[in-house]
């Protein structure tokens, strides 16, 4: 991304295709970011104004969506809530001045909570693999290892949907069905295909002679990985763990598909947050803001290396 | 076994230092060991995950065992091959998702690798917009797919009013999901929004690629932009963008999430892919073996585009 730019004396753009091009790519940015502005609008909206006709650019923001998500209501009468005491927080006031009474919270905290779990279970499991595989392919002669690394790339080319089935059967027959445990040994196998080709281009730039130099100081192999390449490649596995997170986090076809209740994830949660008479939007919106916000920080914290994550470590700069 | 060497000598001392390797072996452990160690742990949790279910799915493919039902599988042969290319409803599904692959492709490759090029001329905050327009890539495919489906309502979504107001078509006139005409549109379309930046970012890495010299020498030599164009900029990005269209190719063939919650393959069947109907035949229809014939068939496809894709991967990571 941070291409050194150095200077085209012959072919440099004229300052006038210069700024067409930033009105093309400005207008572009603009539309696409236009849907997920409009999450971020509607996790904002009440649900009135959430299915306006026509749809409300301006509206007054609301917490409603979020109460929404976070709670279970219930439809009282106006008079029944006339008598009740006088709401004690401020979420209880929302739900109060629509005519609901707050029961109890929602499904949704332990759902995010299988999200980090199982997110961060599987990206630990899937680094620590990765950079073990990565530093023995990148440092040791290993019989058939191209054979053996592509045997590692093409199982990430496997699509979710084809493996489900017989998964599904094992996972039944091992009881690992909707267990957390099942989930993050899945994503680690899923994700550690990544991790072994990122890790092992990142641990190739790591100079050798630095371990030699080690191993000549009296280091043991084992004591020359942790104290010298470990701490180089510090950037590449963090690089890596974080595109590792994201995949689990997003993972939508294996969860819906083996899971049920305890094991399951934000993603095939999100669209069966209903509310009274059909999709209350503000509240999908909310838990998509919620669990999208994340990956936009990450996106913007990885954006060096997200060309190497997505090309498996081919393409550098 | 140099202990008596109180002083040794510059060549004693070098000869201790060759024998490193054999102390080390000693010391911890050989090399040849950490390097399985190192591996397997990887390769068992591969092919216990993978490996063997691949494997069962090939021997449940050949029986005609439901899974929901206590039967126990039956050997039936290839009747389920025979069962699948025979069908019209699969071929269907093939024609439907290559028409999905098809058009999402030119659209990404059109329109990334414009992008691309604009993003080149490096104007003031290029490359905060770059990182604006990649976002959606990262995002979960089926969160924001389920997210598209109140876009796209024909009168309480934006969509259709931005389409009206461009076009002057009556906002409540069509339904991107509801129809049996445009529903295959708006699968590609939203996949097209989501995936074109992944196309951007690799083209953006090719042109980056080309050195300066080369447009130096075109210029000294007076060819025409266009001609440039043509020359030197296409064929250097071309194993770039190459990469770029493989890799789509395969994720879009395979595509799941996002079209199971837009359309989930509906209106009827007109935007059922391979994966949906899979998915049907697997968790719906509860046909275990004649699912796992069609799996089996998806990986002989993808496993052999994965070939051609690593080939390329190396490819590009040697020029």
């Amino acid at each position: 991304m941070s291409a050194v730019t150095s200077p085209r004396p012959f072919s440099e753009p004229s300052p006038l295709a210069r700024r067409l091009a930033a009105v093309v790519v400005v207008l572009y940015a603009a539309v696409a970011i236009l849907p997920l502005a409009w999450i971020g609008a509607t996790a904002f909206k009440s649900q009135a104004d959430a299915i306006a006709y026509p749809p409300k650019i301006f509206f007054t923001p609301t917490l409603e969506g979020f109460v929404d998500l976070f709670t279970v209501q219930t439809h009282q009468s106006h008079d029944f809530i006339a008598k009740l005491p006088p709401p004690q927080t401020w979420y209880e006031k929302i739900a109060r001045d629509r005519d609901m009474v707050i029961a109890g919270p929602s499904r949704v905290v332990e759902r995010f909570l299988n999200s980090l779990i199982i997110g961060f279970g599987s990206t630990i499991l899937a680094t620590f693999l990765g950079t073990l595989a990565a530093y023995g392919f990148s440092r040791f002669r290993v019989p058939l290892a191209d054979d053996l690394l592509f045997f590692i790339l093409s199982t990430r080319m496997m699509p979710p949907i084809a493996v489900a089935v017989p998964i599904y059967m094992m996972y039944r027959w091992l009881g690992l069905y909707d267990t957390r445990i099942g989930m993050i040994l899945l994503y680690t196998a899923v994700n550690v295909s990544l991790a072994v080709w990122l890790l092992k281009g990142f641990i190739d730039e790591i100079p050798r002679e630095y371990e030699e130099a080690a191993l000549v100081d009296g280091y043991t192999r084992l004591q020359a990985f942790r104290k010298v390449v470990l701490p180089q490649a510090v950037t590449g596995i963090a690089a890596t763990a974080i595109f590792c997170l994201i995949f689990s986090w997003n993972e939508y076809a294996f969860n819906l598909l083996l899971t049920s209740s305890d094991a399951q994830t934000m993603p095939p949660f999100i669209p069966f947050i209903i509310g009274e008479g059909g999709q209350n939007w503000p509240a999908v919106a909310a838990a998509t803001t919620l669990f999208l916000l994340p990956i936009v920080i990450f996106t913007i914290a990885l954006r060096k290396h997200l060309l190497r994550g997505i090309t498996f470590g081919a393409v550098r700069k | 076994m140099n202990g008596t060497n109180a002083t040794p000598t510059l060549v004693e001392r070098m000869a201790i230092r060759t024998t490193a390797p054999a102390a080390r072996r000693v010391r911890g452990l050989s090399d040849r060991s950490i390097a399985w160690l190192f591996i397997l742990p990887t390769m068992a949790l591969l092919l216990a995950i993978n490996i063997f279910p691949l494997m069962w799915a090939i021997r449940l493919s050949f029986t005609g065992l439901m899974a929901n039902l206590p039967a126990p599988a039956r050997f039936i042969g290839i009747d389920n091959y025979v069962d699948i290319l025979t069908d019209e409803d699969v071929w269907a599904a093939f024609q439907a998702t290559a028409h999905f692959v098809f058009w999402t492709i030119a659209l990404q490759v059109l329109i990334g690798l414009g992008l691309a090029l604009l993003i080149n001329q490096k104007f003031r905050g290029h490359s905060f917009w770059t990182t604006v327009i990649l976002l959606p890539m990262m995002l979960s495919p089926a969160v924001v797919g389920n997210f598209w489906t109140l876009l796209f309502q024909p009168q309480i979504g934006p969509f259709n009013y931005v389409v009206s107001f461009f076009t002057g078509v009556a906002p409540s006139s069509f339904t991107m999901i509801g129809s049996v005409a445009l529903a295959p549109w708006t699968i590609v379309l939203v996949n097209t929004w989501m995936w074109t930046p992944y196309v951007m970012l690799i083209c953006l890495a090719g042109l980056r690629s080309i050195p300066d010299y080369i447009y130096e020498a075109a210029e000294v030599d007076r060819a025409s932009p266009l001609r440039q164009f043509w020359s030197i900029t296409l064929p250097m990005v071309l194993p770039f963008l190459m990469l770029a269209v493989l890799f789509q190719a395969i994720q879009s063939f395979v595509m799941f999430d996002m079209v199971n919650l837009l359309t989930s393959g509906g209106p009827g069947s007109t935007t059922e892919t391979v994966s949906i109907t899979l998915k049907r035949a697997a968790f719906e229809k509860w046909e275990t073996g004649y699912a796992s014939a069609l799996a089996v068939i998806l990986f002989v496809t993808i496993f052999g585009a994965a070939n051609v894709y690593v080939r390329a991967l190396n490819w590009v990571k040697q020029q």
